[in-house]
């Protein structure tokens, strides 16, 4: 079977969306052919098929870049605004809480926001303290928006077909290092709906509740496990908010255990949300405190030495799900 | 047609706006002091021709977004008042099913799109707006309205330069009413003028005085013009004067004698009356139309008071497409 990567698959969701709809924008710095189709060639060979009518390189403007998706958007357009680097959306932080957000809901329903933030972010590349955070709490905490990250790249490309066509906005968070993954072809017109998670490998013992790139490291633990004769299950969110609330709780109530990971600081995370609700819906049928893994409380450092201990470890996740599957209480 | 010339049809449209303006605001004022309505309201007393003037530049599906002070150019664009005065009081018949309230007052039927309670966030908005215009080809354009306190913050400068840019087909219409807040002009910005700031960005810019109703609506009508024929944005700097505090019933004492002896002088309201008096309107046609308004005020705040509560369950529905489960 042919593979596709992660960059191929959100160019070819954003591709299939802009031919079959005008109204399909792109706005943001250095996305046009002009400039090589932005950073990270997300946009690449869009500019020769639509023109620059509708992939708009923007100044670095980015409260003007979202500004201006919100108000195409209010119109019946569906814009994507690629915020570069997921730190710059806090630039633009105002248009997304106060405006994109909330517009429906201030107008009666009469106006909507079909608008899809892009954005790339990571831990593990090197880049500081402000081109790598997960910032998804942040909007999680606001009504109105849906976040959603995929973990690999045929999820990425049905997530982006999901995402234009949402009339909400959505903040679609990518990771660097994950644009290269490889994925068995899901084939044009691939669509994974919002709001449903999935189960990325089936387990009994505990599930590890994660999304985005620490799928990948969750997965691999689990192998690991199955080697000491522990069965974990992982559920890849997909969508962070809403979340698939049902699937992740007949999950933890089969496995009765549970840890949430995420890349993002774990203090006041997504994590807390989720362990939070486990409790209230399961208290007396888990078998183990739910627990949460995350990133460290600081910022993000630059030396991979300590990016590597910042960062979620997987010796971290084993020990977890083991105190999980151990705990005499 | 020059500065001073404008024909008898436009000058009564623009007459009927103002009023129209300005009789609403009395009455929610006064509803207001009578404990009638117990509500947040930015009166626009003040800058009821200048909105007046701009609307009446505009085709009814050109699209408007206003500020939080903003009642006159909603108004004046062609909300109807009952779901205006219905939205103000919070209830279920108002624009926004009283979900929004004064300062975000929504009627995309009349072209207003968005009216925001941030400073300046409004005209990156606009420019979204008029690139969708752009983009279709269908010939609307954009106005954005805001006052002078909304020309230092960064939303300003992001979203002029890009206009410009992209020769989107929008007008920036500067409010200058000479406070932001509580801080006057001259203690915010170091300029004269923000039109100045045009050429910053390589726009076009026009000052007018605002409570001129010729040069006003000549101005805006020049501005329409350019951005309708794809020749790209234009900031107009209308100086006015905000003749109350920020907020209804607040403090303005900190407005020097001086500035209040020049704002009543300038007063639009007496001076376009005298204007229409000029053009051989009589006093009575003129007083005619007052009447007639008053009597659509009143059938406002009526329709307002009988207007239902919203119910609870109100909270679930818009925040997103689909309703959040109970």
């Amino acid at each position: 079977m042919t593979q596709i990567t992660m960059t191929q698959a959100i160019n070819r969701a954003i591709d299939e969306a802009m031919a079959e709809d005008e109204g399909v924008i792109l706005l943001g710095e250095d996305v046009a052919a002009k400039q090589g189709g932005g950073v990270f060639k997300i946009s690449s060979g869009l500019t020769e098929k639509y023109g620059e009518h509708r992939i708009r390189a923007t100044p670095i403007s980015e409260t003007a870049i979202v500004g201006a998706c919100v108000g195409a958007a209010l119109t019946g357009f569906r814009p994507i605004a690629e915020i570069m680097l997921m730190n710059f959306v806090t630039v633009a932080m105002d248009q997304i809480v106060n405006h994109a957000a909330k517009l429906r809901f201030m107008s009666g329903g009469q106006t909507n926001v079909p608008l899809v933030i892009r954005t790339t972010t990571g831990v593990g590349v090197g880049f500081g303290g402000q081109h790598s955070d997960m910032l998804e709490a942040w909007f999680a905490h606001v009504p109105g928006l849906k976040i959603v990250t995929p973990s690999n790249a045929a999820d990425a490309q049905g997530l982006m077909r999901a995402a234009i066509a949402c009339n909400d906005p959505v903040i679609f968070i990518e990771n660097i290092l994950c644009y290269g993954l490889k994925s068995d072809d899901p084939g044009p017109g691939h669509v994974v709906p919002l709001g449903q998670a999935a189960i990325a490998r089936e387990g009994s013992d505990c599930t590890i509740v994660t999304y985005g790139r620490t799928v990948l490291d969750a997965l691999e633990v689990a192998g690991k496990l199955a080697e000491e004769g522990i069965s974990v299950e992982v559920v890849d969110l997909r969508t962070i908010a809403p979340y698939d609330e049902a699937r992740i709780t007949a999950s933890v109530e089969k496995t009765g255990r549970a840890v949430v990971l995420h890349e993002a600081v774990k203090q006041y995370g997504t994590g807390a949300e989720i362990a939070s609700r486990l409790n209230e819906k399961l208290f007396g049928k888990l078998k183990a405190p739910v627990t949460r893994i995350g990133g460290a409380f600081s910022a993000v450092p630059m030396a991979n030495a300590l990016e590597q201990a910042w960062i979620p470890n997987k010796d971290a996740i084993a020990d977890a799900v083991r105190a999980a599957v151990n705990w005499k209480g | 047609m020059t500065d001073t010339a404008i024909d008898r049809d436009t000058l009564l449209d623009i007459y009927t706006r103002t009023m129209r303006v300005a009789r609403a605001d009395e009455k929610f004022r006064s509803l207001l002091m009578t404990g009638k309505l117990a509500v947040i309201y930015y009166t626009v007393r003040g800058q009821e021709l200048v909105s007046a003037a701009a609307m009446a530049a505009l085709d009814p599906s050109d699209y408007l977004v206003t500020t939080y002070r903003g009642q006159h150019d909603q108004i004046a664009k062609g909300v109807p008042l009952n779901p205006l005065f219905a939205e103000i009081a919070g209830k279920v018949g108002g624009t926004c099913r009283g979900k929004g309230g004064s300062m975000h007052i929504t009627h995309p039927e009349t072209g207003v799109m968005v009216t925001t309670g941030v400073v300046g966030s409004g005209l990156p908005i606009a420019n979204g707006l008029a690139l969708s215009s752009q983009n279709r080809g269908d010939g609307r354009v954009t106005m954005v309205c805001f006052g002078d306190g909304a020309t230092n913050i960064g939303a300003f400068h992001e979203a002029m330069n890009m206009a410009q840019l992209w020769k989107l087909p929008v007008i920036f219409l500067c409010q200058n009413n000479r406070y932001g807040e509580h801080t006057a002009f001259s203690d915010h910005t170091k300029v004269d003028s923000i039109v100045t700031r045009a050429a910053a960005y390589g726009m076009a810019g026009a000052k007018v005085d605002g409570n001129d109703a010729v040069a006003m609506y000549n101005t805006t009508k020049a501005a329409v013009d350019r951005a309708r024929a794809g020749e790209g944005p234009t900031l107009i700097e209308a100086m006015c004067y905000r003749m109350m505090g920020h907020f209804f019933g607040s403090d303005f004492s900190y407005m020097p004698k001086e500035h209040l002896a020049e704002m009543t002088a300038e007063d639009p309201l007496p001076r376009l009356r005298q204007l229409m008096l000029d053009h051989q309107f009589t006093e009575a046609e003129l007083d005619a139309i007052v009447a007639d308004l008053d009597a659509q005020m009143d059938a406002a705040a009526e329709y307002a008071a009988n207007s239902p509560l919203p119910g609870p369950e109100e909270i679930r529905k818009d925040v997103f497409e689909e309703e959040i489960a109970a």
